[in-house]
């Protein structure tokens, strides 16, 4: 029988590179079509609502924009138990359910899925709201696709070319493509941040 | 000293604290106190670090899809945020929603009030009060006779059961491996519950962490998908096809069952679990009633939950609408959000810009241009802020004043309004909670009370939530299966210029979203966000906003560790961390506390 597996991406498409997880699985939905038990979702920045999809899956790929302080758009994989199992109790912004909770307490609630692949890629530039991916970032997308579609192979998934179920992806007005094509000119939507957080700032 | 024209004695001379979690990407909120020298709280400034202007990003964009940008915008409360813009869009446009579009998003918008309140009490704020390790000296039998004398009803409660989630979480925590429990103050004095009570409530922690993944499968139902359902502007985009023949994804009566029984799940963990815990738990801290702040003076609420469709008039809604300034609960003013003298945003204390200094703006006339500067007595660096000069600029958040007033919003606030303005179920719910714990009428005003009001407000939107799904049913009985008017989607059939205002009560507080479109497209978009109005900066007058006003006199067992800070802001719930979302390597701690 063929695994369950759950291929997520996630981060925050309005903040420039944060949103390489969610484009990876728009462009692997768009180009790849998989067998039965196999979930492509956009999982955005919601923490505990993703623990259903946890629960329904045996293994996990996820993709997401990953601080190790690395070159930006240098590739990071990291497995099983190296993917981060923490969970701050302490936190002010209380909304703030990284994906480290998610996994903690789905491991807490022993519906964690079994294995895990985390394909991570080093941001280049967070402090653009509105923004898109970055070209170091953007070019990450297809060699991150390649790793999962590998690993998919390996655990003897099916998947041939095609279009994967676009129920659980991003409506399609801010979708990649219509989301950088319309953005308004830096005239009128004022760029800047708080200066505390730009890179290379601090 | 300082006397704000909110009544507020202000202090800072004491030592100074400051309580911040930024990391390099993570921080979006900062909070500094002055201490006298018996450990209690004289100044309050609450800095919002992060800047989000939604605003600049739309502009352009097709009104029709705002929804689904405002949907990123927070972390938990997406769904509000997307109702909040396609009723503004609707408005602006003149649309109007059929019956059942009406009770699907009511339906929808209860049931995230449920789950938001659910997870805020168990799993970001119950570790202010409960204290887990605690809990590993229960005695579980003790445990069991407590948990059956404050729920008679609610089925788990043998000692086995909780010998067992107690050995579970034994191993937990042995194991070292999960930061769930690490970093916690646990054996502050602030912490007043026994082992027991502390055992039942991270007991149902874990059970509600069951429940919350359940009930949101009634926004996949009706939405389509979770976590990111899809929004309509004009209707709701499911169709509904009782008879289970047409389009796949219709809902049916299958569906409809599904919905039933989530909405009873929510029913039962509230009159079960939720009430009872903070029945149980208010106990053991009613003498500890600080952190009223605003919620005695100045309270504010837009109202929601429109009974018929397209009425927003405050006989037509479930939530009240109305404000109550200083105190006076005799008065309940009416709340008007289109009229330019009602809400303004200053800026003085926050890093914009206006046109004109000292100036208030309405929402549709905002202007968002950032000036990040910091004041005279600031110190450390622009790029790493040692302290705060509070009599300068401060925060990324601007100042929303009604009237003039800084106003506390959230369900405290809509229980205040609601009681004042003599609200059949909120009186009885609120006076039976009081009863309950035998304490006076002023107790509400309290971080206690903002606590309880949330309860209250669950249970009461579990009731809601069954009345509108029995009223979709009899609608589709009727044989009513419009989910959608789509008779001005085309933007031929728009004015040249429009502009329009949409408005929730989402969970943590008034939320509203003023639109401008011209030409088809966006010219102007302003969202007024809760955390706004209570995590808001001073403003021209010199008022303080909610959030530094509820950490006003509170004293602290130990300065250095902020157990009361954290538990009088996180009852507002706050919710600044509305987008980033990116690991680092080691999950670094998020939030320091310098004392200075």
């Amino acid at each position: 029988m063929q695994p369950s597996v759950l291929i997520l991406g996630i981060g925050n498409v309005l903040w420039a590179d944060e949103g390489f997880g969610v484009r990876c699985v728009e462009r692997l939905a768009a180009r790849w079509s998989f067998g039965p038990g196999v979930t492509v979702l956009d999982g955005g920045t919601q923490g505990l609502y993703l623990l259903p999809f946890l629960e329904a899956a045996d293994r996990l790929i996820v993709f997401d924009a990953v601080d190790y302080g690395l070159p930006p758009g240098t590739m990071k994989i990291v497995e099983d138990e190296a993917v981060p199992a923490f969970m701050g109790a302490k936190k002010m912004s209380l909304h703030q359910t990284g994906f480290q909770d998610v996994i903690a307490t789905a491991q807490l609630m022993g519906y964690c899925p079994e294995h895990l692949l985390l394909i991570g890629c080093q941001p280049e530039e967070l402090e653009d709201y509105g923004g898109g991916l970055r070209d170091v970032v953007a070019a990450q997308i297809d060699p991150a696709i390649e790793v999962a579609l590998a690993r998919l192979r390996d655990w003897g998934v099916e998947m041939r070319p095609g279009v994967s179920d676009a129920t659980y992806l991003a409506d399609p007005s801010i979708r990649q493509d219509a989301y950088e094509a319309g953005r308004p000119s830096a005239d009128v939507a004022c760029r800047v941040g708080d200066a505390r957080f730009f890179p290379g700032e601090g | 000293m300082t006397v704000t024209p909110n009544g507020f004695d202000l202090d800072n001379t004491g030592r100074r604290i400051v309580v911040d979690p930024v990391t390099r990407i993570e921080g979006h909120m900062r909070c500094e106190v002055n201490v006298d020298e018996q450990g209690v709280i004289r100044n309050a400034v609450s800095t919002g670090t992060m800047w989000r202007g939604l605003e600049v990003i739309l502009k352009g964009r097709d009104p029709r899809d705002a929804w689904a940008f405002t949907e990123r915008i927070c972390g938990v409360c997406t769904g509000t945020h997307a109702l909040t813009s396609v009723r503004a869009v609707e408005d602006a446009l003149g649309i109007t929603i059929p019956d059942n579009a009406n009770s699907i998003r009511n339906i929808m918008q209860l049931n995230l009030e449920i789950h938001d309140h659910v997870v805020h009490f168990y799993h970001l704020h119950a570790l202010d009060w409960v204290n887990p390790i605690n809990a590993l000296r229960a005695d579980p039998k003790a445990t069991s006779e407590l948990q059956q004398a404050v729920s008679p009803s609610h089925p788990l409660s043998s000692p086995g059961y909780f010998r067992d989630v107690q050995n579970r979480l034994k191993k937990f925590v042995e194991s070292g491996q999960l930061g769930l429990f690490k970093n916690g103050y646990w054996d502050n004095p602030a912490y007043l519950l026994p082992p027991e009570a502390d055992l039942m409530a991270t007991t149902h922690y874990l059970e509600a962490l069951d429940l919350q993944k359940e009930i949101v499968k009634v926004h996949t139902i009706f939405g389509g998908k979770n976590p990111h359902p899809n929004w309509l502007v004009g209707g709701v985009p499911c169709p509904i096809n009782v008879h289970s023949t047409g389009a796949v994804g219709a809902i049916n009566m299958e569906r409809l069952n599904m919905v039933s029984s989530i909405i009873d799940m929510c029913n039962e963990f509230n009159r079960n679990v939720y009430l009872p815990d903070v029945i149980a738990i208010g106990g053991f801290y009613k003498g500890w009633l600080h952190g009223g702040g605003l919620s005695g003076k100045s309270v504010m609420a837009y109202g929601d939950f429109p009974e018929n469709p397209n009425d927003f008039t405050p006989a037509n809604l479930h939530l009240p609408r109305g404000a109550i300034i200083n105190g006076n609960l005799n008065e309940v003013h009416e709340v008007d959000v289109r009229d330019p003298e009602q809400i303004q945003e200053f800026v003085d204390h926050s890093w914009y810009r206006y046109g004109e200094a000292g100036k208030g703006l309405h929402p549709w006339d905002g202007e968002t241009q950032a000036n990040y500067e910091l004041g005279p007595n600031a110190k450390g660096t622009r790029t790493n802020i040692e302290q705060i000069d509070e009599a300068a600029k401060y925060s990324w958040i601007k100042a929303p004043r009604w009237r003039g007033h800084a106003m506390e919003v959230g369900p405290l606030a809509r229980y205040v309004v609601g009681y004042a303005q003599g609200h059949e179920d909120i009186r009885n719910q609120v006076d039976g909670l009081l009863r309950a714990l035998d304490a006076p009428f002023e107790a509400i005003f309290s971080t206690l009370g903002r606590t309880a009001a949330r309860a209250l407000e669950s249970e009461y939107c579990g009731r809601l939530q069954k009345h509108f799904f029995d009223k979709l049913v009899q609608n589709i009985k009727n044989g009513d299966e419009s989910t959608a008017n789509i008779a001005k989607w085309d933007p031929s059939t728009w004015p040249k210029e429009a502009k329009g205002v949409g408005m929730t009560e989402a969970p943590r507080g008034a939320l509203g979203h003023w639109i401008k479109i011209k030409d088809g497209r966006i010219e102007n978009y302003q969202c007024v966000v809760p955390t706004t109005w209570n995590g808001s900066p001073r403003d021209t007058a010199g008022n303080i906003g909610a959030f530094e006003a509820s950490l006003m006199n509170t004293p602290m067992e130990r300065p250095d560790e902020p157990v009361e800070i954290l538990r009088t802001l996180h009852s507002f719930d706050p919710c600044l961390a509305c987008s980033t979302h990116v690991m680092s390597e080691e999950g670094a701690e998020l939030t320091t506390v310098k004392v200075r």
